[in-house]
């Protein structure tokens, strides 16, 4: 009898279930969609902080110091330690690879360009390098996203060059011209800008600037771009202090700090360090832009949990002459407000169910369009966002059930409501 | 639940519009737990449009406000690499008018007893700090003749923390190592002192001006180009590295938050619709007795229009007020300064909550109008 009674009054008010389930739907799917988007939202913008370019520089252990003014290098060539190139794909196999970007060396070197002392820095720009099976491609385009090429990039294996654009007016050469540097003739394949020290330099693969050099596999600097964490109270303590266990908490947390441990046990005599401007603030602004989504998707949550009690109230309210006839034939309060739990709970439910559904597609909406990568939502969150749904259902029908069973059935009959 | 007496009186009166007004609330008064629920519904819709348009509107600033602590914008560098003349930062303050923080940098390679070369810079240390706010001190130079040396400089000229001497051209400076810095950049390598110290040592004027301008990148390019226009033999430029990064993550935030603030209103008004509609329908006994009353479709019309628009109207300020209140909360738990309320707002508020409302009350309106008020009467 209940069963049926629970059927038929789906069955017979299409309409107001339709009302009252359309506001579970939108309730349940908007609080999806951000939930889902406020918790990938730190991931996302961490990647497009990555636009600041590299967070760690890697230096050789004995390093002489840079006497590097306005983007001229005077360090005489033989100071000083280098790198080895042939140690750099090691990168790939520290424990937190899949956070690394990409990765540039620098290597700086001075020559004579049409009587002027000139620096040619040698990098990587799209070059392809393999550690055991794995491929991959890392250089200056990956992390240094704003420097800008009028005319071509150059090959990494090639002698091209591409001449910084302060340099470029000074010398008055464009792209397709020859210039002469460290002895032979290179072609000029771009002019590049970058608004920084590279203006005035000479930029070539990092081959061709070993060769200049006459050290082969010499790297003087490696940038590294990584995602990471902001940094907190852990981040921050020395791992010499700590026990085994907490050294393995920190060891396995993607900060700033841990990455650049493990970047120094991955290459050898090396002294990685975050470069401060762009990690610390990093973790600043993710901070805040994260912060800002959780409390607009409370914002949300608190509206559709609101909205979701107005549509219950709203469709037990239109009920009390139902209740009134029910009362009439001695069903009791208990089983009247059962009736309408079960009810509420089942509409909870579906919705709660297409809710869901229309919340992963709107999100992932939302990450393809803005962030043009996938925001997936965990299926873990589904019983959490039904069990609220249902809370959330039960809690705004509870006042106006209350009031229903209350309501003296002779005037519900009469039809005074 | 027995107005009848006094409907009977007043319309002995003839005052219609009274009668008009009296219909409504007492509508209100006698439905007030339906009322009340439409309402809330009207609010909550309000509130949470009010907050959304202000933060999407104060975001930026705030966002901004935390990008500027990457340091310069904008670089000021003399042509070919010659010093900046004489009274350029005066120039630079001037022309930026309190909009951004200007620090000079003046650079020169000094020599260490034992022979290495160092590069120095003078510099104005309390402008400093606030323009490169992650830079690591230990301690900020106060003193004359006090230095602030990168952690990579530090081991060369002072291992033990000791004063030292640099000469440069002939002219040799006594210096204390009152700190040290760390970067994770270039600056490791460098001695910072004083501006004043640096010009009396070496009597070489600043060749850097790094400046954080501050507003949107219009208002950025425009301080370029003033600069440009005040300083004609400089080079002025912007830094791309920050300029960029700063477009795109606050592009990305803004875009994330549009389509929050979309949802958020886009449910809320729905809900709205719900609701009134239900109510409207609820009503239909009203509307009908009217109907039988001989009141004409114009008249019914405009008074469920008017109830809806007073519902929508209420909403919507109310709404704004606890609208600007959720605002200023996030604002001061996220960014640590209160969200500026914006008045503008309201009007957009206001008419969307009062169009909203008058659009569920003219859906179910259209469905009432096509029955036969006695049909509603005998209950079917």
């Amino acid at each position: 009898m209940f069963l049926r009674l629970v059927y038929e009054s789906f069955r017979r008010q299409k309409r107001r279930k339709a009302l009252a389930g359309v506001a579970i739907v939108l309730g349940v799917g908007v609080a999806t969609a951000m939930i889902a988007v406020a918790t990938d939202v730190g991931d996302k913008m961490s990647r497009e902080l990555r636009s600041y370019g590299a967070n760690l520089l890697v230096t050789p252990q004995e390093d002489s110091l840079d006497l590097q003014i306005g983007g001229v290098d005077l360090k005489p060539p033989s100071d000083g330690t280098y790198l080895n190139e042939a140690d750099l794909p090691k990168i790939r196999g520290t424990f937190w690879h899949h956070n690394i970007v990409g990765f540039s060396p620098m290597l700086p070197v001075n020559i004579e360009v049409a009587g002027k002392n000139v620096t040619l820095l040698g990098t990587y720009f799209s070059k392809k390098l393999a550690f055991g099976k794995e491929q991959f491609v890392t250089g200056v385009r990956i992390t240094h996203p704003w420097w800008k090429v009028q005319g071509a990039w150059p090959d990494d294996e090639s002698p091209d060059v591409l001449v910084g654009e302060s340099l470029a007016a000074k010398l008055a050469v464009k792209p397709g011209d020859q210039i002469v540097a460290g002895g032979q003739s290179h072609r000029i394949v771009g002019i590049l800008s970058t608004g920084s020290a590279e203006d005035n330099q000479l930029v070539a693969s990092l081959g061709l600037a070993q060769q200049i050099l006459g050290k082969p596999k010499a790297v003087r600097r490696l940038y590294v771009s990584a995602l990471t964490k902001p940094e907190d109270a852990l981040a921050r303590r020395d791992p010499k202090t700590m026990n085994a266990e907490l050294f393995d908490r920190w060891y396995c947390s993607p900060y700033v700090e841990s990455i650049a441990y493990q970047l120094q046990e991955a290459i050898p005599h090396s002294h990685a360090e975050q470069i401060r401007q762009v990690a610390q603030n990093e973790g600043t602004v993710l901070s805040r832009i994260q912060g800002l989504m959780l409390l607009v998707t409370l914002a949300a949550l608190l509206a559709s949990a609101l909205a979701v009690s107005a549509a219950m109230a709203t469709a037990i309210f239109e009920r009390r002459s139902e209740v009134g006839l029910m009362k009439a034939l001695g069903a009791g309060n208990a089983s009247i407000a059962a009736l309408f739990f079960v009810e509420a709970a089942l509409l909870a439910l579906i919705g709660g169910l297409i809710g869901f559904a229309g919340g992963a597609v709107l999100a992932r909406q939302m990450g393809r369009s803005i962030f043009d990568s996938q925001i997936t939502i965990d299926p873990v969150l589904l019983p959490v966002i039904l069990a609220l749904a249902v809370i959330v259902t039960f809690a705004g029908s509870a006042l106006a059930i209350r009031r229903a069973v209350k309501f003296d059935p002779v005037f519900a009959l009469r039809g005074e409501v | 639940m027995t107005s009848q007496p006094i409907v009977a009186t007043r319309r002995a009166d003839g005052r219609h519009t009274s009668m008009f007004l009296r219909l409504l609330m007492r509508a209100a008064i006698l439905r007030r737990g339906r009322a009340a629920s439409a309402l809330l519904a009207m609010i909550v819709a309000a509130a949470a449009a009010t907050a959304m348009l202000n933060l999407y509107v104060d975001v930026q600033a705030k966002l901004r406000k935390e990008f500027r602590n990457y340091g310069a914008n904008v670089v000021i560098v003399g042509k070919n690499g010659e010093a900046l003349p004489k009274g350029a930062l005066e120039v630079v303050n001037a022309a930026l008018d309190g909009r951004g923080l200007a620090v000079p940098f003046a650079y020169v390679v000094a020599r260490t007893v034992d022979g290495q070369s160092v590069v120095v810079s003078g510099t104005d240390f309390a402008q400093v700090r606030r323009l490169d706010s992650w830079w690591s001190v230990s301690n900020w130079p106060q003193a004359p003749q006090d230095a602030l040396v990168g952690t990579r400089a530090m081991a060369v000229v002072s291992a033990q923390g000791k004063p030292f001497d640099l000469s440069f051209q002939g002219h040799t400076v006594h210096l204390n190592p009152a700190g040290s810095l760390s970067t994770g950049a270039g600056e490791e390598s460098r001695i910072f002192i004083s501006l004043s110290d640096f010009e009396s040592w070496t009597e070489v004027q600043p060749s850097t001006i790094e400046i954080a301008v501050s507003g949107s990148p219009e208002e950025v390019n425009a301080a370029i180009d003033k600069l440009a226009q005040a300083l004609p033999q400089t080079e002025v430029r912007p830094v791309r590295q920050i300029v960029e990064g700063e477009a795109r993550v606050l592009g990305k935030t803004k875009a994330t938050l549009l389509a929050s603030a979309s949802l958020i209103i886009l449910t809320a008004a729905l809900c709205v619709l719900s609701t009134l509609m239900g109510w409207v329908l609820d009503r239909r006994r009203d509307f009908a007795i009217m109907k039988a009353l001989g009141a004409s479709e114009r008249l019914i019309s405009s008074f469920f229009a008017a109830e809806a628009g007073a519902l929508g109207a209420i909403g919507a300020v109310v709404g704004f007020i606890v609208g600007i209140g959720v605002a200023a909360w996030i604002g001061r738990v996220n960014f640590h300064a209160p969200v500026v309320p914006r008045l503008n707002v309201l009007p957009w508020v206001l008419l969307g909550s009062v169009s909203v409302a008058l659009i569920s009350a003219a859906l179910p309106m259209s469905l009432l109008r096509r029955v036969q008020p006695a049909v509603i009467l005998r209950g079917e």
